[in-house]
């Protein structure tokens, strides 16, 4: 398979990069939990202490109890009370290491994890709208997930690793305290272990990549699949999606076999090494006892040391093994908590005046979209944008798709800030507003209503202080979205959002407009927000708007429209074009005097008069008319 | 304890396990194995290969005690020792080679099994009724195929090999030490009783706990998924305060449950081990006396101490990877579960009908329709539409003219009563027949990610670019067609959103269009696109529809002014039919209503 070579071949030319970068990411974690650190491995080399001289004690035990009892024929109580305690009391330190050791790794593992997902999440509510627009939404749950998840995965057997070099070492000296014939075994088959181990690691790593991609592949593949599954299903097509994903899923079980094949041959190999040492050591050790240099019970420990030791050494094999992982994820974790463009609030608090609807003025306002990438031109989007909503006015945004209106709404309450010029509120730039300020003066319902999953109640007082049941019926009634919520089975603590009931379109419509009324802005930014919703209805919303608007708390609204009826209750029309404000004035004035906007406003009674036209010709021609052949 | 008392007690465990009240282990995996037969293929060798290979496991131990006897204690003798030594080293090379092997077609016999069980389970959520793919969450769906999946296979290895290995070397290992001495053999089995006892029950709280885990997990995803995709309302609310203390409650949620499932794991462990310790004493201190007694040697006590060992680690191996299999089991019976979900609306397969050839009627006899267990949305409608006729249902949110769409193309079947295209009752009729004469355009124009071209060949893949040409010229898209940037092979990019709204519902009719269905059902929402686009889109719509039966839920009324003829629905009843014209003559009526309201908004 070509690309298992391909891939191999990049990842052993980086593969000691990432090693000292991987070693770095450990380092990081090291001093972000020192302390934690220290119990995981102060543990783990207990452990490690403790399988080698738990291997010296059966050693003597077997020279000094076993062999004289054997030969003598009688047992000396004592000694043999003092080694069976002496296995215990190993046992129970033994224990003492595990505990600390895998507390210590786990916590440590799951605090960094916890860490990171706050500070990355942390940094997703500082950064600014625009950085989210540039980053898909999947790439951000993973950020904050598996990608958190990956960068932390070695430290769970970090010090277990850690503390197997410890043991190594500690190995081979007492190897050479015994007899250096036999250390010399340990040191023909101890490094072989650690190098097999490497390699293995090695090895596996980009197979590992290749099926992880493929793995995503599948899923993305599945994903998108379920998501058109209304368009594979009217269209038939159930067959050709299925050979679709077969293949890929084909592409993903080759590279898991392969990674099996690796398995295959390693894992038996890392098992039978240590025993071919305690073969080794039984042939040395025979001529060694031969010359008198070592005694029975020494040749049984270091047999029994390496048979011991076998299982630890795989620990360092696993922390290798992650790493290529590891640093992935942390390099995209580093992306999100270094990406700048924070749009810090001002901290300026105008004198609260009371409930008087709030001035939008928008003073040669430029916008462009960032590209994905920094060096490359954005697109122009908006460009010398000026206007005033003025206090208790409302003012109707028209234009084609595409004309900047979306971006305009997002200007006015600063979820972006624009590239050139102003937006004020009151005579204040918004960027010099304090956040609560600036949150509780303009409110936005935009095009796409987002739910939150969580209680009616909550969606629409979002914790906000004074806004209190009666505050939240009050907005629900003006949203005309009280009787559906009245008839929900718990009413305001009836769970909405993904988990929870499904609210049609409409629904979710009126109920972020409660959202926004709750809060008795002094600014209502309106973007297409009652599109969902029948003509009928949504003439009702409009009218308690309208209502709320001139008594009530009063507020300015900007709304961008199609329907007549929305544009009919403005006090003026803004017409934008390709970012630019083309045309303002009242309707009729717009009507009469600018073509582009009579011919957007008027496209269904063109479309009507080309209809009659056709009509007419469809009446001369029979044959196309299924009016007539219906009747 | 037995000799066999260990497998047992470990099968037990599996068995008794499973909190889920749904089934028990041991039968997920028998409909497991039924499901994938190909998993047993060789089974028989691998077992013999693994059998081989555990051989490897003891062969030390037995070295090590016949190096002893044989070649130390009773005076050197170092050709004997070589015997051994040469012996078990051939052994080791045999056990290894028999474990690559054994290794190797567990991983290609259980792959292969395993991507079987992906692609047909993928086949099955698109054979399940639309009503029922919606009653799951989309993601949900998505893990049956991915990652459920991968948990298998990931039991069946790390489970399948280790667990195999290890119960096979605790057999052999009793097997060479009841060789070796019965007695000694009661002392381990005595030490370890009590600790798998144990250990069974940590289990079950562990299997508990981690439980928990994916469901903190679960939710920690749902939290970040919604300061995401929530960003515009956190932001222009300035509630990003309320939002990191519920991301951080979440997060700190699945700490806390992590945490609390490891602790769990380690006193299991810690059992284990100290489990070991006792029979390594226990071991010592009866082998002397045995020893001094002469019923054991030197070599057979020094070899039970190695056993011992051998002993500890399957324990705690076993243990370790009966967590992994808790939760792999959970994920094959979710996706066995889905699989076993028959689709409620199936396709009839051979032995169904084929539409008749030619323009298609259609004939609503008593339908009527609820959702399991929600009211009813249809009531008693009886109709017929001729063939070739354009005919638009309209009535407000939730006066049920959707329902009429999804009946029609047969997304969903009618609780009572029956749908007929051209006189055959829908149910009677082949999917594949349906499929290519019934098109709908859905609501949500979902583009898959590829080319403009791909998408618009979705249903008939055989046409050529040319073709296609021809077909955007014969809707008078040429125009538009031109502007993108790299004309039909322009990429729509994920969901189509390389396109704007109205763009992306183009493509859709234009995929309709050559799909040259007889009868067209569109559920339209143009309600994001300006008036002008929407005419565009009503002009290509008017040339998709040419000659066809179309049944239009028109959610604008002028849908309904270009239709033959207009269904009214009001509460789940039909209340007017006529041709608009003939409507609008009663203002009070439903729609007259609807039409004063329509033309308020729009004029």
């Amino acid at each position: 398979m070509w690309w298992l070579t391909a891939g191999e071949n990049v990842a052993s030319g980086t593969s000691r990069d990432v090693l000292g970068r991987g070693l770095t990411v450990l380092g990081l974690a090291i001093r972000e939990q020192p302390r934690i650190f220290a119990v995981a491995v102060s543990g783990s080399v207990l452990f490690g202490v403790m399988v080698v001289a738990s291997a010296f004690v059966v050693g003597a035990v077997v020279g000094d109890v076993v062999v004289p009892a054997v030969e003598s024929g009688s047992v000396a109580k004592g000694t043999l009370a003092l080694a069976a305690a002496a296995l215990l009391g190993l046992s129970v330190l033994r224990v003492v290491g595990i505990f600390g050791r895998r507390l210590g790794a786990g916590y440590m593992q799951f605090r960094l994890q916890a860490a990171y997902r706050r500070r990355v999440t942390r940094r997703y509510l500082e950064l600014p709208l625009a950085w989210h627009q540039r980053n898909a939404t999947g790439t951000l749950l993973s950020n904050a997930n598996s990608d958190v998840e990956a960068a932390w995965q070695p430290i769970a057997p970090l010090p277990f690793a850690v503390g197997t070099l410890v043991m190594l070492v500690g190995a081979v000296a007492s190897l050479f305290a015994v007899d250096w014939a036999l250390a010399l075994v340990g040191l023909a088959v101890f490094p072989a272990l650690f190098a097999l181990n490497v390699a293995y690691s090695r090895r596996m790593a980009p197979r590992q990549a290749q099926a992880q991609r493929l793995r995503a592949e599948v899923s993305g593949i599945a994903h998108e699949s379920f998501d058109g599954a209304l368009v594979v299903k009217t269209m038939g097509r159930e067959s050709q999606e299925t050979a679709r994903f077969a293949a890929r899923a084909g592409q993903l079980r080759d590279a898991l076999i392969s990674v099996g094949r690796l398995r295959g041959v390693f894992d038996p190999m890392l098992e039978t090494l240590p025993s071919l040492g305690t073969l080794a050591v039984l042939v040395v050790g025979a001529y060694r006892l031969r010359q008198g240099a070592i005694e029975v019970s020494e040749l049984v420990s270091v047999a029994f040391l390496f048979t011991v030791l076998a299982f630890p050494v795989r620990a360092i094999g696993w922390v290798l093994a992650e790493l290529p992982r590891s640093v992935a994820g942390w390099d995209r974790i580093r992306r999100v908590l270094d990406a700048t463009g924070e749009m810090p609030y001002g901290d300026v608090r105008p004198d609260p005046s009371g409930a008087a609807p709030a001035t939008l003025t928008f003073a040669d306002v430029g916008y462009r979209y960032e590209a994905a990438e920094a060096h490359l031109p954005g697109t122009e989007v908006l460009g010398e944008v000026s206007f005033t909503v003025p206090a208790g006015k409302t003012v109707a945004l028209v234009g084609p798709t595409g004309a900047g209106k979306s971006t305009v709404t997002a200007l006015a309450v600063r979820l972006v800030d624009p590239r050139s010029g102003t937006v004020s509120i009151d005579g204040v730039d918004v960027r010099d507003l304090a956040a609560d300020v600036l949150a509780g003066t303009a409110a936005l319902v935009a095009q796409v209503p987002f739910v939150f999953d969580d209680t009616v109640r909550a969606n629409v007082a979002l914790d906000r202080p004074g806004v209190d049941d009666e505050a939240v019926w009050a907005a629900l009634r003006l949203a005309e979205a009280d009787g559906f919520v009245a008839a929900l089975p718990d009413g305001l603590d009836t769970m909405v959002g993904e988990r929870g009931t499904s609210l049609s379109g409409g629904q979710r419509q009126r109920l972020t407009l409660a959202r926004a009324l709750a809060g008795r802005p002094r600014l209502l930014v309106l973007d297409d927000a009652t599109s969902a919703v029948d003509p009928r209805v949504e003439a009702a919303i409009l009218a308690g708007l309208r209502s709320s608007a001139g008594g009530g708390p009063g507020a300015s609204i900007l709304v961008v429209a199609y329907r007549r009826a929305t544009i009919a209750l403005a006090d003026e029309v803004i017409y934008l074009e390709q970012g630019r404000v083309v045309a303002r004035g009242t309707h009729r004035t717009l009507l009469a005097t600018v073509a582009g906007y009579a011919d957007l406003v008027t496209a269904y009674e063109q479309a009507e008069v080309d209809h009659d036209r056709q009509r007419t010709h469809d009446e001369v021609t029979p044959m196309t008319s299924g009016l007539e052949v219906d009747r | 304890m037995s000799a066999k008392g260990d497998p047992v007690s470990v099968r037990a465990v599996r068995v008794d396990e499973a909190p889920e009240p749904a089934e028990s282990t041991w039968r997920t995996l028998r409909r497991g194995l039924a499901l994938s037969p190909e998993l047993r293929v060789g089974l028989a060798g691998t077992l013999g290969l693994a059998l081989v290979y555990m051989v490897g496991r003891v062969a030390v131990p037995v070295a090590v005690q016949q190096g002893i006897d044989r070649g130390i204690v009773d005076g050197l003798n170092l050709d004997a020792l070589f015997v051994v030594v040469s012996v078990t080293a051939a052994v080791l090379v045999v056990t290894t080679t028999c474990g690559y092997l054994m290794m190797r077609r567990l991983f290609t016999v259980s792959e292969t099994a395993l991507a079987g069980v992906r692609v047909r389970a993928f086949r099955h959520v698109h054979d399940l009724s639309m009503l029922h793919q919606q009653s799951e969450r989309r993601g949900s769906l998505v893990s049956r195929v991915t990652s459920d999946v991968d948990q298998i296979t990931q039991f069946l290895q790390w489970g399948g090999v280790i667990l195999l290995v290890n119960l096979g070397q605790l057999a052999v290992t009793t097997a060479v030490m009841l060789a070796y001495s019965w007695q000694l053999t009661l002392v381990v089995f005595a030490a370890f009783g009590p600790a798998v006892l144990v250990i069974r029950l940590l289990q079950r709280r562990l299997a508990a706990a981690y439980g928990v885990v994916r469901q903190r997990t679960g939710a920690l995803l749902a939290a970040v998924g919604e300061s995401v995709v929530g960003a515009p309302v956190i932001r222009a609310y300035g509630i990003a305060g309320r939002t990191a203390r519920r991301l951080d409650e979440a997060i700190d949620g699945q700490r806390r449950a992590q945490q609390k499932a490891i602790r769990i794991s380690i006193l299991g462990s810690s059992v284990g081990e100290l489990a070991a310790g006792l029979a390594l004493a226990g071991v010592v201190v009866l082998g002397v006396f045995l020893g001094a007694d002469r019923t054991l040697s030197i070599g057979e006590i020094t070899a039970f101490l190695f056993l011992v060992t051998l002993f500890i680690q399957p324990v705690q191996i076993a243990t370790e990877v009966l967590n992994e299999a808790q939760n792999a089991i959970a994920g094959w019976r979710r996706v066995l579960d889905v699989l076993d979900v028959a689709p409620d609306v199936a396709d009839p397969g051979p032995q169904g009908r084929e539409l008749p050839t030619g323009p298609l009627d259609i004939r609503f006899a008593g339908v009527r329709f609820a959702y399991p267990g929600g009211s009813t949305v249809l009531h008693d409608i009886s109709l017929e539409i001729p063939a070739k006729s354009r005919v638009a249902v309209v009535g407000e949110t939730g006066s049920g003219k959707t329902t009429f769409a999804k009946l029609v193309t047969r997304l969903m079947d009618p609780t009572a009563g029956a749908v007929l295209l051209s006189g055959l009752p829908l149910t009677e009729v082949r999917f594949d027949s349906l499929r290519s004469r019934v098109v709908m355009v859905p609501q949500d124009g979902f583009l898959f990610d590829a080319s403009v071209a791909d998408n618009v060949r979705f249903a008939r893949p055989e046409l050529t670019d040319e073709q296609l040409a021809a077909a955007f010229a014969e809707l008078g898209l040429v125009d538009w067609l031109e502007g993108l940037p790299a004309g039909l092979a322009t990429g729509v990019g994920e969901r189509g959103e390389a396109l704007s709204v109205g763009e992306r519902q183009l493509v859709a009719l234009a995929r309709a269009y050559v799909a040259d269905p007889d009868l067209l059902v569109l559920d339209e929402a143009t309600s994001a696109v300006d008036p002008a686009t929407e005419v565009r889109l009503q002009r290509t719509l008017d040339a998709v529809t040419r000659g066809r039966t179309t049944l239009a839920i028109a959610h604008r009324l002028s849908t309904a002014q270009n239709a033959d003829e207009v269904i009214v629905v009001d509460r789940g009843r039909v209340v007017q039919r006529g041709p608009h014209d003939e409507l609008i003559r009663d203002p009070d009526s439903v729609y007259g209503l609807l039409y004063a309201s329509w033309l308020e908004q729009t004029r």
